[in-house]
């Protein structure tokens, strides 16, 4: 492999298994904000019961995320530094503003919640998490703007052979960001919420502390639901938007080759041969590639043989057609699990309406379980899905991922570092995975009796506390 | 002040503030290693950075983010060209934070062992390898026309090198001490105050050392000797106070000593530097210098209008942090695992 493949290697496998860690916190601290919530509003110890067991999951989760996060500010330079000279400019602001505005707060105030359960008066540490949620969200739109402008560049002029920011409230209002901030913000909201159903399920279909699963699973449930419904609807929002601003990459997830008829049908499944541009398989539903394109059952949608010749005459000669397969499963991939998350949360929000949680229904209770992975597999296609359709750009129309790259460093670095960052980033899974099992098996009873053998982070309020 | 001239000193602000706060936290991380002779006081240790470690690292990721920004053509060419002394770093500052986290999460011995070792491990290899980083930077890179930088081994390691990730190891430990002679009571606290005397000599030794290589090795005092005498006699005279606070038992003061030791040090090397960033050995032409590696004029006034409305709550909001945090660790609670 050369030193693009590997750079590339590298960054797919550290995003996407740092974008496992990252909306875990953002879901987390939102649905803890809430539960704290509810505690001081309600001054029902259960809720504050609640918010410190949940706050164990997010607590493991938050370290992970953050060191992992260190490493993606970071390989800009090392491995991609001639997009980093090229964009940095534009990209380098919103990280930067992203560390100033939302990483002191997090990281501030999630040290103050920890800490301070006896030290702070309620409101005050109520304020704490709400303000972590918040740094979280902050985070995600200032990152998401800086890869908004991946997508779409706004807001810049090219002058001395780089791009230069001119308008940095155009990179805000970025119609690639007003879509795809809330769809990715209310899918790691659905990821905290599956998280909590999910382990609330398993601990219901085992009987074990009913009434305090019980609440928790209706919290969940209920903010899983809603982000499902609102993933839905700003997804097809953006896959509108998509079709505006780079076709090649819908018509690429439509294993689209030629330009569509007009109603245009929908692909469900193909067998794609990317080689001589055809499909020698398609299951077609007539009238709704045209809807999920224009919200109109009229319209067609142009092939990716068309969109070729016109980008050759546009940015010369050249392959601008993505890998296709890659692109087209992706996003079936994310829309089935994205499907499946409504069903469950409709089904769910039901039973907990109906009052039938206590005496649960065992099968679904284990698919709620099991639905943990649905946001996760739906998060993962989606990225990809975004990332491998804009190639071969990297800042699309402006440079090229092969031009991106650094040219001092060699592929025996850059293999090295690949190895060595996968093989830590899965270990960490693996230890975060295996201590999330544990805590959840714990449940809440051991942990009050067994709290002062827990981790001192945690449990900084009662003995060791800064007293 | 242009606003270039701004951002490099905001940028060595940032550099400087999160060796003096992180300095403290990599210490006491060390400090696990030497000072605690049970359980119980290696976890009132880790206690006692408990509540700042996090936000302290986000210094260095906002001024790594801040360098992206402001100089673009610097972090290119510093984080492609350190490209394996970081991927380490990157390593060692993944252990040691999920370290924190991890290491009471399982009572089982072999366990805790495995998370107190990278918790050492992760708080001596970053400062060693930052002091490499810096003393090579000042002393000089190969960089090319191209901003290109292509350092071999010894362009990074080397006797000099090596004499500043040392200083700086033995500064951060210095630093770490005076802190938890602030942060517990008892015996640890005699213990911790002990050990900072006797590394005080050993680190003004060092410093002494590394200063005295610098004056050799690289042309920063022949560029700013001027400004760099009147701080290397400053330091002398901190170490000297360091020194008489120590045996005083004036800990509050103390700990100001040693962490004025971090920010002169860091302070005379970016006045060493100005207005370069990053000295090239091939040719001094193609040094990355505050003109040649700046953002845009419109990229540098948002930039600074951002940095001026949050600063100001960054810094009011970690201080008090701080003062919430103040009261000393006891063990009158029982501590065992």
């Amino acid at each position: 492999m050369d030193i693009v493949d590997l750079a590339r290697l590298q960054f797919a496998l550290t995003t996407v298994l740092h974008f496992v860690f990252v909306p875990i916190s953002i879901g987390l601290s939102l649905l803890i904000a809430i539960m704290e919530t509810l505690y001081v509003v309600k001054k029902n110890e259960l809720y504050k019961k609640m918010a410190r067991f949940w706050g164990n999951f997010l607590l493991i989760n938050f370290a992970v995320g953050i060191v992992t996060g260190i490493l993606q500010e970071f390989q800009f330079g090392m491995n991609w530094s001639d997009f980093s000279r090229f964009v940095g400019d534009v990209f380098g602001a919103p990280l930067a503003i992203e560390a100033l505005l939302a990483f002191f707060l997090e990281s501030t105030f999630i040290g103050l919640w920890v800490f301070g359960w006896e030290r702070l008066s309620k409101r005050v540490h109520l304020a704490c998490m709400w303000l972590v949620s918040i740094g979280t969200m902050l985070s995600a739109l200032w990152i998401l703007a800086a890869n908004s402008f991946m997508q779409r560049p706004v807001g810049y002029v090219i002058n001395n052979g780089r791009a230069e920011m001119t308008d940095i409230m155009a990179l805000l209002t970025n119609g690639q960001l007003l879509w795809e901030f809330p769809h990715t913000l209310f899918a790691a909201f659905a990821t905290g919420a599956f998280l909590v159903t999910g382990i609330s399920a398993w601990k219901l279909v085992r009987k074990q502390e009913v009434a305090f699963f019980t609440s928790s699973f209706k919290i969940g449930i209920t903010v899983a639901l809603i982000s499902s419904l609102a993933i839905a609807q700003f997804g097809h929002g953006q896959a509108q938007y998509l079709v505006e601003t780079q076709p090649m990459k819908m018509a690429a997830s439509e294993g689209l080759w030629e330009t569509s008829d007009d109603p245009a049908a929908w692909t469900v499944i193909a067998s794609i041969n990317p080689e001589d541009q055809t499909n020698s398989y398609e299951l077609k539903i007539p009238y709704i590639l045209s809807f999920l394109s224009y919200s109109k059952f009229s319209g067609a949608v142009p092939g990716m043989k068309d969109l070729q010749a016109e980008y050759e005459q546009t940015y010369g000669p050249g392959n601008y057609i993505p890998p296709v397969r890659t692109t087209f499963w992706s996003f079936r991939i994310m829309i089935a699990s994205g499907s499946m998350m409504i069903v469950l949360g409709l089904y769910g929000a039901y039973l907990a309406i109906r009052r039938k949680l206590g005496n649960p229904n065992k099968l679904f209770m284990r698919l709620m379980f099991a639905a943990i992975a649905l946001p996760f597999i739906g998060n993962t296609a989606g990225w990809v899905m975004t990332e491998v359709g804009r190639q071969p750009w990297t800042v699309f129309g402006l440079l090229r991922t092969e031009d991106s790259v650094s040219l001092n460093v060699s592929s025996g670095q850059l293999l090295f570092s690949v190895i060595s960052f996968t093989t830590v980033y899965l270990l960490l899974l693996c230890l975060t995975a295996y201590l999330f099992a544990r805590v959840a098996r714990k449940g809440t009873i051991e942990e009050h009796q067994e709290r002062d053998k827990d981790d001192p982070f945690d449990q900084g309020d009662d003995s060791i506390a800064l007293k | 002040m242009p606003l270039n001239e701004l951002w490099f000193v905001l940028i060595a602000v940032l550099f400087t503030g999160f060796f003096f706060l992180e300095g403290f936290d990599f210490g006491v991380g060390m400090a696990t290693l030497l000072l605690p002779r049970s359980d119980g006081e290696k976890r009132i240790l880790i206690n006692s950075i408990g509540p700042f470690w996090d936000a302290n690292e986000v210094w260095l990721i906002t001024a790594a983010g801040a360098m992206f920004a402001a100089f673009p053509h610097w972090y290119a060419t510093l984080f492609s060209g350190y490209y394996v002394l970081l991927t380490f770093l990157l390593l060692a500052l993944i252990f040691r934070g999920v370290a924190f986290e991890f290491r009471g999460k399982v009572d089982k011995q072999s366990w805790r062992k495995m998370w107190d070792a990278a918790i050492v491990i992760g708080s001596a290899v970053p400062p060693l390898l930052f002091g490499l980083l810096f003393a090579s930077m000042i002393k000089g890179v190969p960089i090319g026309p191209d901003m290109e930088m292509t350092a071999g081994f010894t362009d990074i390691v080397n006797g000099y090198s090596i004499a500043g990730g040392v200083t700086l190891v033995g500064l951060c430990l210095l630093h770490g001490f005076t802190f938890i002679t602030l942060r517990v009571e008892g015996e640890m606290r005699v213990q911790a105050r002990r050990w900072a005397e006797r590394l005080l000599p050993i680190v003004a030794g060092l410093l002494a050392l590394f200063t005295g290589w610098t004056f050799v090795v690289t042309d920063l005092f022949e560029h700013r000797g001027n400004m760099l005498l009147p701080l290397v006699i400053l330091g002398s005279i901190v170490c000297v106070l360091a020194a008489i606070f120590l045996r005083k038992g004036r800990e509050g003061w103390a700990f100001g000593m040693t962490g004025s030791l971090i920010v002169l040090t860091f302070v005379s090397m970016f006045v060493g530097l100005a207005p370069r960033l990053m000295v090239s050995s091939i040719q001094s032409a193609y040094a990355l210098t505050i003109q040649n590696a700046a953002s845009s004029e419109y990229t540098l006034k948002v930039m600074t209008v951002v940095a001026a409305a949050l600063l100001p709550f960054v810094l009011a909001y970690q201080a008090w942090s701080y003062f919430i945090f103040h009261k000393r660790i006891t063990n009158k609670d029982h501590l065992e695992y």
